[in-house]
C-alpha cells in the first residue's frame, strides 16, 4: 500500500515530469510454490525475472516496505510447515526469517486455542511510524510488528474479544482455504485511523490505534436469506482507500461493488452500473493513486455454483472515471475466448507511474500488464504457479 | 541423542542429522529451537501441538503427545507428511 497524499489529477492531465516516468517498477509476485520478482525498464517494456524464491513455499503476500524502499516481507509457509515471514533488507538479495512470526496468544491449559495456518496480509505502517507492520492472519488474527517484521505480536483486543470471536465464525465459515482478516489499511493522514475486513466477518475501523474497533455494514448486502445487521454474514473480498482521497474507500464484496465517502457510514452499491451479464462479483479492488473516480475491477462468474472463472471464459477488466456510475470494458490484449482462469483478491495492483501501469496475476500463473489503465493488456509471464498475490512498488 | 531432519527443515540444520538433548520431547524440541531458531514453530503451533502434517518417531514409534520421557539412546526420527500437488 502507498500512501501519497497528492491531489486527484486531471484524467487528461499530461505527464508532470519526465523523471517521473523513468523510474523503475518492481513486481512482486506471491504463488502457491514460491515467489518471483520482475525488474521492469523505465519505459515498463521488457521485465526481468528474479527467482523463484522460496521455491514451494505458499506465499501469501510479498510486500516491499515503501518507506525505505528495500524492506520485503513474505508471509510463507508450506504443505507441511508452519506460517512464518521471512525478512529482506536488500530487495531480495538475502533472506532472514522472522524471530517471532504472527502467532496467537498462548490459552490455558484444557482449552481449545486458536493457531495461525497462514499469514495472509501484509501491510507496512504509517510513514511516520517506520519500523511498524501490520498482518493479517488465517483464520482471522490481527497482528503487528514495532520492529520491521522481526517480531510479531498480536494486536488490539480482537483476537480474543468475545463479540469479535463470534463475527469471525469456525473454519467452517470462511472461504474454502480458511477465514482470513484482510486489506488492512491504515489512513494515511492518521496512523491510529484503521481499517480492516474479514471474510467473513465484515469491515470494522478503528480511530484510536486499535484501542476499539466497530463494524462499518450499512449498505452492504449480504446473501439472500440472511441478515444483513449480523457482521459474521459479511464477507468483504478486498478494501482499498484512495490515495488521493482518505476519506473514500472502494469494496469488492461477496456481494458486489460498494464506494464509501467518509464520513458517512454507508456503503453505496456501485456495482449496479456494471453490465448485467457480467455482473459486480470479482476478488480484487484497485484504486487510482491520483485520481479517486477511478478504479478497476476484474468480475468474475458468481453465478449458479460460483465457478469463479471469467464470465464466459472472456477475461476483461472493468473502469470506471466517475466513482461508479459507469464502467468500461478493458480486455484489448486479453484472451478473446476459452480463458477460465480468474484473479484473487491480492493479485491485481496499479503502480503510481504516469499513465498508471496495472498488473495482473492468474489463477493459472500467468503475470498480465498494462502499461496505459487499462487499454491495452500483455501477458509477460506465463507457467508460473497459482498467483496469490501482486504487488508493485516504484524504486527510486 | 540422535535426532534426524526432515528435507524440509533442513534450511535450519543444514544436516539430515543433529543432536538435541532433553528429558522429554519437549525439552528436546526446546534445544533443536536455541541451535536453530525457529525450527520448533514450523513443527510445532502455538498451541504447543504437533502440527497436522508433521510426525515424530521416537525409536520407531509415533509420538503424539509433547511430555513423552525420553532417554539420551533414544533416536527421534521427525517426518513431514506430504500431501497433494
Amino acid at each position: 500500500m502507498a500512501h501519497n497524499s497528492r491531489k486527484p489529477a486531471e484524467r487528461t492531465q499530461q505527464p508532470t515530469a519526465r523523471a517521473r516516468r523513468a523510474r523503475r517498477v518492481l513486481v512482486m509476485v506471491a504463488t502457491r510454490k514460491g515467489a518471483w520478482l520482475y525488474h521492469g525498464d523505465a519505459a515498463r517494456k521488457t521485465w526481468r525475472a528474479d527467482g523463484p524464491h522460496f521455491l514451494g513455499h505458499i506465499l501469501n503476500h510479498l510486500v516491499l516496505d515503501p518507506r525505505d524502499g528495500r524492506t520485503l516481507l513474505a508471509a510463507a509457509k508450506t504443505g507441511h510447515l508452519g506460517p512464518t515471514v521471512f525478512r529482506s533488507t536488500d530487495r531480495g538479495r538475502t533472506w532472514k526469517e522472522a524471530a517471532r512470526p504472527p502467532a496467537f496468544a498462548k490459552t490455558a491449559e484444557g482449552k481449545e486455542g486458536r493457531a495461525v495456518d497462514h499469514t495472509f496480509w501484509l501491510t507496512p505502517g504509517h510513514a511516520d511510524q517506520p519500523d511498524v507492520w501490520y498482518a493479517g492472519t488465517s483464520p482471522q488474527g490481527l497482528f503487528r510488528s514495532e520492529d520491521g517484521g522481526v517480531t510479531w505480536d498480536p494486536f488490539s483486543r480482537i483476537n480474543d474479544d468475545p463479540q469479535y470471536r463470534k463475527w469471525m465464525g469456525t473454519v467452517q465459515d470462511g472461504t474454502p482455504d480458511g477465514p482470513k482478516l484482510h486489506s488492512i489499511i491504515v489512513d494515511p493522514r492518521a496512523a491510529a485511523h484503521l481499517y480492516f475486513g474479514m471474510s467473513g466477518g465484515g469491515v470494522h475501523e478503528s480511530v484510536d490505534g486499535g484501542q476499539s474497533w466497530a463494524p462499518i455494514l450499512k449498505g452492504l448486502e449480504v446473501v439472500e436469506g440472511f441478515d444483513p445487521a449480523e457482521a459474521t454474514f459479511h464477507d468483504p473480498h478486498c478494501i482499498r482507500l484512495c490515495p488521493s482521497n482518505p476519506d473514500r474507500l472502494y469494496q469488492q464484496n461477496h456481494c458486489g461493488i460498494y464506494r464509501l465517502d467518509r464520513p458517512s457510514d454507508h456503503w453505496v452499491r456501485v456495482g449496479k452500473s456494471m453490465p448485467k451479464q457480467i455482473g459486480d462479483i470479482g476478488f480484487p479492488m484497485v484504486v487510482h493513486p491520483r485520481d479517486a473516480d477511478t478504479v478497476w475491477v476484474f468480475p468474475m462468474d458468481g453465478t449458479s455454483v460460483w465457478p469463479r472463472t471469467s464470465p464466459e471464459g472472456k477475461p476483461a477488466v472493468y473502469a470506471t472515471h466517475n466513482a461508479g456510475k459507469t464502467w468500461r470494458r478493458l480486455a484489448d490484449g486479453l484472451p478473446g475466448k476459452q480463458a477460465w482462469w480468474t484473479v484473487k483478491r491480492q493479485a491485481m495492483t496499479a503502480d503510481a507511474s504516469d499513465p498508471v501501469g496495472l498488473y495482473l496475476g492468474t489463477t493459472s500463473g500467468e503475470l498480465w500488464t498494462s502499461r496505459d489503465e487499462g487499454r491495452r493488456w500483455t501477458c509477460i509471464a506465463q507457467h508460473l504457479p497459482e498467483i496469490y498475490a501482486v504487488e508493485a512498488a516504484e524504486l527510486a | 541423542m540422535k535426532v534426524l531432519i526432515p528435507s524440509a527443515l533442513r534450511s535450519y540444520t543444514e544436516q539430515s542429522e543433529t543432536e538435541a538433548s532433553g528429558a522429554t520431547l519437549a525439552a528436546v524440541l526446546a534445544d533443536l529451537d536455541r541451535r536453530y531458531a525457529g525450527i520448533r514453530f514450523r513443527m510445532v503451533d502455538e498451541q504447543d501441538r504437533i502440527r497436522p502434517h508433521i510426525r515424530i518417531f521416537v525409536d520407531g514409534k509415533q509420538v503424539r503427545d509433547l511430555s513423552q520421557p525420553l532417554r539420551a539412546t533414544d533416536e527421534v526420527v521427525i517426518v513431514q507428511a506430504l500431501s497433494g500437488g
